[in-house]
């Protein structure tokens, strides 16, 4: 911790954004950053090398949001995500793009000080416009023309964190989207000057669990890199040059919440079963192999929900067998006899690779996306099958398809599995006996049918996400309606019910891995509407365990029938809080 | 040279989305294609200046394009517009 300069402890209110204390030694970002923007007049022989080093900026920067934009998908959640295709599509774009290397050619300036100047530009015009979505774009570009800026000045768009604290407490004029993508695990703590709770990385820091302040104002300058500071995000307040014991205090507070989220773990290491003895499989869904290591230590029954679609995104090339079966066999051996569930390739027009020609679609949801992208691109969902065939020897494999909605569609995808078997087995490579085959449900169409479905599918998987959308027909990133976007609608909840009550006549295991399934606030409803296993982010398994435990089955599947019979989700909400 | 005025009619006006759809479909064509609200004109195939006119509802801008498939890409914007920009 830093030295106390005798100065008395003062006390500065700002908006507590993301709840929890933290005590550490404040870490500035970016405060000098625009003053070492080199400015000068170019040769006019050197026009033509600076276009192209800026052009090569813009792709490294297109690469690296691309990159950015998939590992938040995997750890943060894929509404947050989606802030980075308005960062993209900025890097498209004439009127910047195309401005910066008119600046270069005409004015003979360098690149980043072109750069500077038409992010700068087109900040002013975008925040000086009269409506509060195009106003909120500014700080879009902002982070863009940051990222472009440290590219061309050779920067990694890494944070250096060499010579952090162990307890850093990030402080800045505003936090970014991708400031909080690779956050080092020595960061207890953020604070901010702007910034509201509806920001996108208050709600990241949320889901991080990392106490947060913003909207401290022109105090934040108080903060200096020598002293500890204390922060508390109940209170939104923040402490500078905080009594020695105070710091302690903190640290303590801090360590104890530290040390209940352990308790909770550890609860969680045992399956969970309501009072009168369900059991309810309670899994988490992964994006990757990094994600493994949270799972099991957060007490993951099994995974419910592997999304493949990173090792598509974060590659150049088409990922071939060999490095499919490698990541796919290291999730089911680190989750052995424990199932995981692998959702096969869910790609479509919103979605770009760079290496593949998707189609550009007008409406990307209702198109060529998911199972339906695959059936028509034989040669990749084959290979992605037989890695998946190949590596069924090494654990426990559940296979999902995504967006089926007839049984035609899952009859054409069994088919190329089974086909895909025959030949590995001539090949002489050994695989699992038996692989339950199972669907995820998230049209109405499948929700309305899943009584046919269920004939044919091993098991069911409700995404919430996808269903809710295509139920209510509202796209929560547009703010416009997002208020519309509720998977506690009762609309909804009336199809979660009746996919459940399908798949137990059909006797098959139901769960749900949309992020509704994560919210514990919603756990005794769900095990009420019949569902036997929720999967999640792992951070959200040990509360969920918690309320599993504490819940009735027989009077939890009461209760849901009396909340599908109500009118709207606020009264959902006011019935389970009355409670 | 064609160009067309037309209403917007969607309630969010040309933001977000529907400013991307008409980036999107403005791209398919090759030829030059620009928007005009007032007396400020911006070029239909950067989302930038799309959202720098502000077109709220009820506004009425001109589609006006040049050059190859000139009278397609009208013909194809204007009915895009129409149809509610991905809103109807």
């Amino acid at each position: 911790m830093g030295q106390h300069n005798n100065a008395a402890p003062e006390t500065f209110q700002g908006i507590g954004v993301s709840p929890g204390i933290a005590a550490g030694v404040p870490k500035w970002l970016r405060k000098e950053a625009a003053a070492v923007i080199e400015r000068r007049e170019i040769d006019s022989s050197e026009v033509a090398a600076e276009v192209n080093r800026f052009q090569a900026a813009v792709a490294e920067t297109k690469r690296q949001i691309e990159q950015v934009r998939a590992s938040v998908e995997r750890d943060i959640g894929e509404e947050e995500a989606k802030v980075f295709d308005a960062h993209l599509s900025f890097l498209a774009d004439p009127a910047y793009v195309g401005e910066i290397e008119r600046k270069i050619q005409s004015e003979r300036l360098n690149a980043e000080a072109a750069c500077q100047d038409v992010t700068d530009q087109t900040r002013e015009m975008l925040a000086s416009l009269p409506n509060e979505y195009l106003q909120a774009r500014a700080d879009d570009i902002r982070d863009v023309g940051q990222r472009l800026v440290q590219c061309l000045m050779g920067g990694t768009g890494q944070t250096d964190v060499s010579g952090w604290d162990t307890h850093t407490i990030l402080v800045a004029d505003e936090l970014m989207p991708s400031d909080l993508s690779a956050l080092p695990k020595n960061v207890v703590g953020l604070i901010t000057a702007k910034g509201s709770k509806t920001a996108h990385t208050a709600i990241m820091a949320r889901t991080l669990g990392l106490p947060a302040v913003y909207g401290l104002g022109d105090a934040i300058h108080e903060i200096s890199e020598d002293e500890a500071v204390i922060l508390n995000g109940d209170a939104g307040t923040v402490v500078v040059h905080p009594m020695e014991e105070d710091v302690q205090a903190a640290m303590e507070a801090a360590a104890r919440r530290g040390e209940e989220l352990r308790r909770a773990r550890e609860a969680a290491q045992q399956p969970a079963e309501t009072t009168d003895g369900v059991r309810i499989d309670v899994f988490a869904n992964i994006g990757g192999l990094q994600d493994l290591d949270a799972a099991l230590a957060n007490g993951a029954d099994g995974v419910g929900l592997f999304r493949t679609e990173f090792l598509y995104l974060e590659n150049d090339h088409w990922p071939t067998e060999e490095e499919q079966y490698e990541v796919y066999r290291k999730a089911l051996e680190a989750f052995g006899t424990r199932p995981v569930v692998i959702r096969t390739l869910d790609i479509g027009g919103d979605k770009a690779l760079p290496y593949a020609a998707l189609p550009s679609e007008e409406n990307p949801f209702l198109g060529l996306r998911a199972i339906r992208y695959c059936l028509q691109q034989v040669d990749v969902f084959r290979t992605q099958l037989r890695a998946l065939l190949r590596a069924s020897a090494h654990g426990t494999l559940w296979i999902m398809f995504p967006m089926v909605e007839t049984l035609d569609e899952l009859r054409a995808a069994r088919k190329h599995l089974e086909e895909c078997r025959q030949q590995l087995a001539n090949e002489g490579y050994a695989m699992a006996e038996h692989i339950p085959v199972g669907i995820m449900v998230e049209t109405p169409a499948a929700a309305v049918t899943a009584d046919i479905l269920a004939k044919e599918a091993d098991f069911f998987s409700i995404g919430t996400n996808d269903l809710t959308q295509y139920t209510l027909a509202a796209d929560r990133g547009n703010a416009d309606v997002a208020n519309l976007y509720q998977p506690s609608h009762p609309a909804v909840l009336r199809l979660i019910h009746q996919t459940c009550k399908a798949a137990q006549a059909a006797g098959i295991p139901v769960g749900m891995c949309g992020e509704f399934a994560g919210d514990p606030e919603f756990t005794e409803l769900l095990v009420g509407l019949g569902l036997q296993e929720l999967s999640m982010s792992a951070s959200f398994i040990p509360s969920v365990k918690g309320k599993v435990k504490a819940t009735e089955r027989a009077a939890a599947a009461r209760l849901a029938d009396e909340v599908v019979k109500l009118s709207s989700p606020e009264e959902v909400r006011a019935y389970l809080q009355q409670r | 040279m064609v160009e067309k005025s037309i209403t917007i009619q969607n309630k969010s006006g040309l933001h977000a989305r529907p400013a991307a759809l008409l980036v999107q479909e403005a791209g398919k064509h090759p030829c030059n294609i620009w928007v005009r609200k007032g007396d400020k004109e911006v070029d239909a195939k950067s989302i930038l200046g799309i959202m720098s006119l502000a077109v709220a509802c009820g506004d009425t801008i001109t589609v006006k394009t040049d050059g190859q498939g000139e009278a397609e890409a009208l013909a194809a914007i204007v009915q895009l517009i129409e149809s509610g920009l991905g809103e109807a």
